[in-house]
């Protein structure tokens, strides 16, 4: 990833999840019934920093516990066989469930759209939420569903065949979003599917 | 993963992998909604040459919780008839499109043999050939024992199963579920004993990753776990492998004298159908530490873990 | 090799007598390069390498490079006729044997009929004739049916146009110590041999594999090396008690060995026999569950193996013989229990006598004359087999190139049978020519007037002189 060129730095990452925090809970109109869940790995690590904001920024929204889950996909993506066989990551769902709540999935990149229909289905096994809605740290258009965030971070106008990495001190150590083009040698062809879980969150179908 | 044939197909990590992909599945069967779109168009074909209710239940249920297609079939009974059957029932399952084999069969090496002669390119999913292994009854086991010594200890699940010392008791000669149970625990890093008369430790089993005793009563104070083989009265054909049964549950059954020899935290296992009265006592098979029902529960999250492995990534080239 | 064919004066070979054949600069038994002069099926002069002029007519092979041996004789083969042509035929079997070095084999009695009366053995005798190839000597049953509970008419086989001298239930075991006795003692009367296959047959009900270390892992039942050995030395001492000469199948275990170096050391008249695939694979082998390794008796350890080595270059173990056992396909592609048990083994054996004994130091090719022809011929009785090729002797000759290699390709083989287990395995040695009673029946490795492709053909010509001698 030697061309890979940093578009948000972690004080810019912090600012943006901040904001999210607040839009979640102006749209909300409090935090009410709310729900975070992650989709794994980042997405996970995304949704808990959303709600540590959440906390501070309504004190009576309650533990954090009672607030953020995860939610793994895997088992309902549309793309299992074209990939090597993935690790599950874990779903956890907060004590009082999703029923009749409002879920906000988190995610760190938006691409195809994907991993979000996956995600929609996973949740409806799990239970019947009153609302659903979709907060991203990066949204790099090129949807292949019609699916759309409802809390974006940073729209960031791609090509198809550049990539997107999000790095987090949580998984990488550092907070980061980096692009790198298709001129950026084998890497970013070769790296999602040899690295399918962490750190390949630029395209969805490689996560 | 290509096949599971036997446990000594499985590194410790992967090993690992599919205990804790097995713990997944587990979550997801605790829902009101247990069924999976993950296999979806993928075709399982249980072939079972060999009588095992539990087994193919637990394989079918494994597969149709995961959205697979079934095919089971029984050959036992049919015109299949031995040597021609394997391979021509190889080319046909082929021909059908079954993506994986669950196969039970009576020989030993008969998963081995269907993955291997070049019959067919289909996964096979070793559910029991022979006296050789059944590796999904060891991961099951493996997968028993460590949540209940996670549950005691805590700790990092993948360490909790090294240095747990488990007793293998019985039947070891003709049981595929002690090879494969050694094998597994040996690579998590568990201490395995056998304990059986002579007569039913197979020549060379010096050469195994475990000890051997002959003498329970020894053995049942230093352990975490005790599991007690079934005596296998079919495979005996008046062999005389010990004088009597009485004799047997006197020097090697579990009943409640022995129950209470084992530390209190140590579980009883067994991998079913149970011979009351022979290998184990009623009060020890229906004792709050027997995990003989989690066991079977836990069977359907590890197969839908050893499925998910062997067919939810790309298609082999 | 080459050959050359100076024009024959007519008439010059007499009623039907192959053409005299000058072998030039063979090294004969490894040894000093030797001309060899084959005339009216005997050896009629030899002389140091290049000496002998070819006289009119002959057929002259070159045989710079290669070593003349005796013509192999096997004690053990199994031709399958009658029975299961599916598996082998007379002549099939005897092509392999041709091409494999051997100009006599004793065909076992393990047919369909059991070869247990006169009739049959007259049958597969004289089939061995009609194809000429080699000298076809049937073995006779030791018991009626192979079953184990009386004697057959062994005196009837014995004066029979087959002139069996060597008795075996090779496939069983005549366990029964009483009827071992009585065989051991009625055989002298016609001076011929018991050959036991060594395997108590409760120790070995359902037995899949060699007992110890693998078939432990593998869940394969175990063949335990004492039910050989157990049974060789009860009839080395009832041998010894009736003073009977005993010949001992396909030895296969280390114990087996001291059991036999023991009476041999007593004076016991006992000989003994190891196959070539257990003087080269172990039951590591059949850690991939592939049948073609299923034998009787298995496969043993690598000790084992060492000590069978040992005791064929110290004379404990007399022979080498093939047990050459065909099968057709479908009865090793299936599962290993549901597996027939042997292994092919004629057209690969001076090869791996090569491999294992020679080529380790432990035999030179005058002693591998020893172990593959003239020690079987004569527990057999051949007269006129495994004799020295001096002038005078029959001339039963093969030529055999030490320094060529080739993979083992079963699909080449003339046997009908593919089981060989030595599949891929590179092997030292080939067989250049083999001459039958002064005639060359094998040259440039091909069976004379055929091209080597045609090798695969014969399986299906059959002999449809089959039923002759059927009774």
């Amino acid at each position: 990833m030697a061309s890979a060129r940093p578009v948000l730095e972690a004080p810019e990452i912090g600012r943006v999840l901040t904001r999210i925090a607040h839009e979640v809970l102006e749209r909300n109109r409090g935090a009410d019934d709310l729900v975070l869940l992650g989709i794994p790995t980042r997405g996970t690590h995304l949704a808990r920093r959303v709600a540590e904001r959440l906390v501070a920024a309504e004190p009576g929204a309650g533990p954090l516990e009672q607030l953020v889950g995860s939610l793994d996909v895997t088992m309902h993506r549309d793309d299992l066989r074209r990939n090597p066989v993935r690790a599950l990551g874990r779903t956890s769902l907060p004590p009082g469930g999703v029923d009749d709540r409002v879920v906000v999935l988190v995610d760190d990149v938006l691409f195809s759209g994907r991993t979000v229909r996956a995600a929609l289905d996973a949740l409806s096994d799990l239970g019947r939420p009153r609302a659903v809605r979709l907060a991203v740290l990066v949204d790099r258009g090129h949807r292949q569903l019609p699916i759309r965030a409802d809390h974006v971070g940073k729209n960031l106008p791609t090509a198809a065949e550049e990539s997107v990495r999000v790095m987090l001190e949580e998984v990488d150590g550092r907070d980061a979003v980096l692009i790198s083009g298709p001129d950026g040698a084998p890497e970013p062809t070769t790296e999602p599917a040899a690295e399918p879980a962490p750190g390949a969150a630029d395209a969805e179908g490689a996560r | 993963m290509r096949h599971l044939l036997s446990a000594a197909d499985l590194s410790r990590e992967g090993a690992l992998e599919l205990l804790d992909v097995a713990e997944e599945m587990a979550a997801t069967q605790a829902r009101e909604i247990k069924k999976l779109p993950t296999l979806r168009g993928r075709t399982v074909v249980n072939l079972f040459f060999e009588d095992s209710t539990r087994t193919r239940i637990s394989f079918e249920a494994a597969a149709k919780r995961l959205s697979a297609d079934v095919i089971t079939f029984s050959a036992k009974g049919s015109s299949v008839s031995k040597g021609e059957s394997l391979k021509d029932t190889a080319l046909t399952l082929q021909a059908m499109g079954a993506d994986a084999v669950v196969l039970r069969h009576s020989a030993s090496g008969a998963a081995h043999r269907l993955a291997h002669a070049g019959w067919s390119g289909v996964g096979v999913l070793n559910a029991g050939d022979g006296t050789h292994e059944h590796p999904t009854q060891a991961l099951l086991d493996a997968f028993t024992l460590r949540r209940r010594l996670a549950e005691r200890a805590g700790g990092d699940p993948a360490r909790v199963l090294e240095g747990a010392r488990v007793a293998v008791v019985g039947d070891v000669l003709h049981s595929r579920v002690a090879r494969s149970n050694v094998l597994l625990l040996e690579t998590l890093g568990a201490d395995v004993v056998l304990v059986a008369p002579p007569t039913l430790l197979p020549v060379g089993v010096g050469t195994w990753p475990c000890r051997t005793s002959w003498d329970l009563d020894a053995v049942l104070p230093d352990v975490d776990a005790v599991m007690v083989l079934r005596v296998q009265r079919e495979r005996m054909g008046g062999g005389g492998f010990f004088p009597s049964a009485q004799e047997y549950t006197r020097r090697f059954g579990l009943d409640g004298r022995r129950l209470r020899l084992l530390p209190d935290h140590a579980l009883v296992m067994h991998p079913g159908p149970m011979n009351r009265g022979l290998e184990i006592s009623a009060e020890a098979a229906d004792s709050p530490r027997s995990t003989i029902v989690e066991q079977v529960a836990n069977g359907v999250a590890v197969r839908m873990a050893a499925l998910y492995l062997l067919l939810a990534g790309e298609d082999a080239a | 090799m080459s050959t050359t064919d100076t024009p024959a004066p007519t008439g010059a070979a007499g009623e039907g007598a192959a053409p005299p054949v000058l072998v030039r600069r063979a090294r004969l038994l490894g040894g000093e390069e030797t001309d060899l002069l084959l005339a009216g099926g005997r050896v009629a002069r030899t002389g140091p390498g290049g000496s002998l002029e070819a006289p009119d007519g002959a057929r002259v092979v070159e045989a710079a490079g290669l070593v003349a041996l005796p013509g192999l004789v096997d004690l053990h083969t199994h031709l399958r006729e009658p029975g299961r042509e599916d598996a082998e035929t007379v002549r099939t079997g005897s092509r392999a044997a041709a091409l494999g070095g051997f100009t006599a084999v004793h065909a076992m009695a393990n047919t369909d009929p059991v070869a247990d009366t006169a009739g049959v053995v007259e049958q597969v005798w004289r089939l061995g004739r009609e194809v000429g190839l080699v000298d076809v000597r049937p073995v006779g049953a030791v018991t009626v049916g192979l079953a184990g509970e009386r004697l057959a008419e062994l005196g009837a086989m014995a004066t029979s146009a087959a002139r069996v001298r060597v008795f075996s239930d090779d496939g069983r075991c005549v366990h029964d110590p009483v009827l071992m006795r009585r065989a051991l003692e009625y055989v002298r009367s016609v001076d011929g041999v018991v050959a036991q296959h060594a395997q108590d047959p409760r120790l070995t009900e359902g037995a899949q594999m060699h007992e110890g270390v693998v078939s432990s892992v593998l869940g394969l039942r175990g063949w335990p090396a004492v039910a050989e050995e157990a049974v060789i030395a009860r009839d080395v001492l009832l041998a010894d008690h009736v003073g009977s000469r005993l010949h001992v199948c396909h030895v296969s275990t280390a114990g087996s060995v001291e059991i036999l170096r023991w009476a041999k050391a007593r004076g016991v008249d006992v000989t003994a026999e190891v196959t070539p695939h257990h003087l080269l694979l172990t039951d590591e082998l059949v850690r991939g569950y592939d049948p073609v390794y299923k034998v009787n008796p298995p496969l043993r350890t690598r000790a084992d193996v060492e000590a069978l080595r040992e005791a064929v270059a110290d004379g404990t173990v007399d022979v080498v013989a093939t047990d050459h056992a065909p099968h057709p396909v479908e009865d090793k592609d299936c599962e290993w229990a549901a597996a027939a048990m042997g292994m092919t083994g004629l057209e690969t054996a001076l090869s791996v006598v090569q491999e294992a004994l020679v080529e380790t130091g432990l035999l030179g090719w005058a002693d591998v004359a020893r172990v593959l022809s003239s020690a079987p011929a004569r527990i057999g009785r051949l007269e006129d087999h495994g004799r020295p090729l001096a002038e005078g002797e029959p001339a039963h000759l093969v030529l055999v190139d030490p320094a060529a290699r080739r993979p083992v390709a079963p699909e080449q083989h003339a046997t009908q049978g593919r089981n060989s287990p030595y599949r891929g395995m590179e092997l030292p040695g080939r067989v250049v020519a083999t001459v039958l009673r002064g005639r060359p029946v094998v040259l440039d490795g091909a069976l004379v007037g055929e091209q080597p492709d045609d090798a695969h053909l014969g399986a299906s010509r059959g002999a449809p002189h089959g039923a002759a001698g059927a009774s």
